[in-house]
């Protein structure tokens, strides 16, 4: 039994840590710096401004249609890198893993870890482990952070959006947040619905050379659009008007918030992207992003406009217009 | 999902809102009160008081479950959750209200009490199987449309001789509160408007009859709605030809869900495991007789309150509050002098701040 899960050995800096790293980390990742076997990777700098970005994943359930915690590690730090801009350079991974966790399921993750990692061209290139005591974690926590470099000329922030800017979203809006919970124990619902988790810096670069001066990235996450807009729009110090008619939303995704008294806009995305460019610009930006197969079904959902309140409205489909609701804490379905 | 999008077009919804425009008596003016908490937030979230004439008021009632829960029934909540055998599951936004001291459900779990959200008791059933260690308590809230659920609940065990699992009755009565709100009583003055959009769901269960004390005694108009955008202007309309004709009726808008009779096989659910209580206090309305339900003797061994003797004592509403004046509809959300200010839904005073239905988060998340 012991042998078919992690023990605290695993983490000990001992024999079973050194073979746990041997036969499973180095083989699955395999890359010249992981292989030198040191406890850091040594890489030669490129020309130009570097990026860097970190992320501590904790989701249940590990599995989930369309993904694992391990292909979110990787697409989460890799999203964050890109939303500079960026183009990832290389990763590395810190594991918290709770004693008894099944040595199956960490293989699982590791490799679909790999896969991810291999499929967005960029290596893992240094990591950690540490193993905690039964209780005192859930099962597996994964930290990644990437390192990126931004080239010339392209200025990506927050503060960047002015008034007339046009904001597009690359896709739909909440597939990930709803497949997670059609998942959680008490909520099992029947949907055909996965996970949009994927890497972006390849939709980025495609987008950047049909439109260097895309003023603002910023990935849906946590929060989803609304959030995000928010965060935007605060920075900017402008306000936003989005178009309901316009807002990407899958009919199964609407319909499970309509069920749960969840707001689409609420909910959390781990695929998608939210670019603001100037207006006049808008049109080939959505050209490059339908042309790729992640943002195919991109659309223009509003635009940029002066307010010293940061605030950010809706024009609902029937012509009113309404705030968008900044969540205050964790969206907790409404009874009824 | 399909049925709704005839309810959501959007050229039949401006069509409905040009008919009342032109309906409507510029000389006049309309306050209609939706009671309930889903209309409030459907007013709300699709912004239709601004595709209305300016001397059309949307008057937001105290129809909200989750608002209505006293201060000193949260006490009750967090005091059962603490107890080291229990479990308590409840449904979502239950676990933000304020009892005493600003206390939540939310903040007891993060202190190590086991609350657990569900979506159903049927949810809550089964967490009481998979732990036959430990006392799982349904805190049951809601009007008559949770109502059969928890009955359902409570039978179900009964019949599975499930001894771990009780129920804490928080169930509400429509009829009233709406009698409250719209007559007054000795604590306030009556909500002075034109006419009601009557509840959705809750009609569902105990059908039109018990309104018409709104139209004959109250001689107010009264139009029972569906929650689709279209459902409400219908309804409005509906009220503004009541209005006009010197009619006081209840109508029925929503014919497609909800039958003159209700249902009656749900009432007979209720009537068998509940008992209504002598009297029982809510928020901003205080003690309403009559107004809650209890769980009947016959199924004292499922009542957590009698399983798990724990004593409250009543508990204020915050003195800055005034939650009392917007659930009774004489004060809009915003005129309240603490909103947005003392009280926002990270930190809400008042409980109409804590749902989404409440008329106060409504107003402040969606302007």
């Amino acid at each position: 039994m012991a042998e078919n899960t992690i023990t605290l050995a695993h983490g000990s800096g001992g024999r079973a840590m050194s073979q746990l790293i041997e036969d499973l980390f180095r083989c699955a990742f395999d890359n010249p710096w992981l292989n030198q076997g040191n406890d850091c990777a040594v890489m030669d700098s490129p020309p130009g401004r570097l990026v860097m970005a970190t992320d501590s994943h904790v989701i249940t359930p590990l599995f989930f249609p369309g993904g694992d915690i391990g292909s979110l590690a990787v697409h989460g730090t890799l999203n964050d890198v890109a939303m500079s801009g960026g183009k990832p350079i290389s990763l590395s991974v810190a594991f918290i893993l709770e004693e008894g966790f099944p040595l199956a399921d960490l293989e699982r993750i590791v490799r679909s870890m790999a896969d991810a990692a291999r499929q967005a061209g960029v290596p893992v290139v240094t990591g950690d482990t540490k193993v905690v005591p039964r209780g005192q974690a859930d099962g597996v926590y994964i930290t990644t952070t990437g390192l990126g470099r931004v080239s010339e000329g392209v200025n990506i922030a927050g503060s960047r959006a002015r008034p007339g800017d046009a904001i597009l979203v690359s896709g739909t809006l909440g597939d990930h947040g709803v497949a997670i919970l059609s998942l959680r124990e008490n909520l099992q619902f029947q949907t055909t619905l996965e996970s949009d988790t994927a890497a972006l810096h390849e939709l980025v670069a495609s987008m950047l050379a049909a439109v260097p001066d895309i003023h603002c990235l910023r990935d849906p996450t946590r929060g989803g659009l609304s959030c995000c807009l928010y965060e935007l729009a605060q920075q900017s110090g402008v306000g936003m008007i989005i178009e309901e008619a316009q807002l990407p939303v899958r009919e199964a995704v609407a319909g499970a918030c309509e069920l749960l008294g969840l707001d689409p806009l609420n909910v959390a995305n781990e695929g998608k992207l939210v670019a603001i460019c100037p207006g006049h610009q808008a049109q080939a930006l959505l050209a490059a992003l339908h042309h790729h197969p992640l943002g195919r079904e991109a659309a223009i959902i509003g635009q940029v406009v002066e307010d010293a309140h940061g605030l950010v409205r809706l024009k609902t489909r029937y012509g009113g217009m309404r705030h968008v609701e900044w969540l205050a804490g964790e969206a907790l379905p409404r009874i009824c | 999902m399909k049925h709704l999008s005839e309810y959501r077009d959007a050229g039949a919804v401006r069509q409905m809102a040009a008919a009342i425009a032109r309906e409507v008596d510029a000389a006049r003016y309309y306050r209609f009160m939706e009671f309930c908490g889903g209309h409030t937030h459907a007013i709300a979230r699709d912004a239709l008081a601004g595709l209305l004439p300016e001397n059309l008021q949307f008057v937001h009632g105290p129809g909200c479950p989750v608002c209505v829960l006293p201060g000193e029934r949260v006490d009750l909540a967090i005091a059962l959750a603490q107890r080291p055998e229990v479990i308590l599951c409840t449904y979502a936004d239950t676990l933000r209200v304020p009892g005493s001291g600003g206390h939540t459900l939310l903040r007891a779990r993060a202190q190590g009490a086991d609350v657990r959200m569900v979506y159903a008791t049927t949810d809550a059933l089964q967490v009481a199987r998979d732990h036959p260690d430990r006392q799982v308590v349904f805190f049951a809230i809601g009007f008559e449309t949770t109502a059969p659920a928890t009955a359902v609940a409570l039978l179900q065990a009964r019949d599975e001789a499930l001894g771990n699992f009780s129920a804490c009755c928080n169930h509400v009565l429509t009829p009233p509160a709406m009698r409250a709100v719209l007559s007054g009583d000795q604590e306030s003055a009556p909500a002075r408007v034109n006419g009601v959009i009557g509840p959705s769901h809750v009609s569902a269960i105990i059908g039109l009859e018990p309104y018409t004390f709104v139209a004959h005694e109250l001689q107010t108009p009264l139009v029972v709605a569906g929650f689709e955008p279209l459902d409400v202007l219908q309804a409005v309309l509906m009220l503004v030809r009541q209005t006009h004709a010197g009619r006081c009726e209840v109508e029925n808008q929503y014919t497609r869900v909800v039958s003159p009779q209700g249902n009656p096989k749900a009432r007979a659910l209720m009537d068998q495991v509940f008992l209504p209580r002598p009297s029982f206090a809510w928020r901003g309305l205080g003690r309403l007789p009559h107004s809650a339900l209890g769980i009947a003797d016959d199924f004292a061994d499922l009542d957590a309150e009698r399983r798990f003797p724990v004593q409250v004592v009543p508990v204020e509403d915050h003195p800055a509050c005034q939650c009392a004046a917007v659930l009774r509809g004489q004060m809009e959300p915003r005129a309240c002098r603490v909103f947005g200010r003392g009280c926002t839904p990270e930190s809400p005073l008042g409980a109409c701040m804590v749902s989404s239905e409440g008329a106060c988060a409504a107003a402040y998340r969606y302007g």
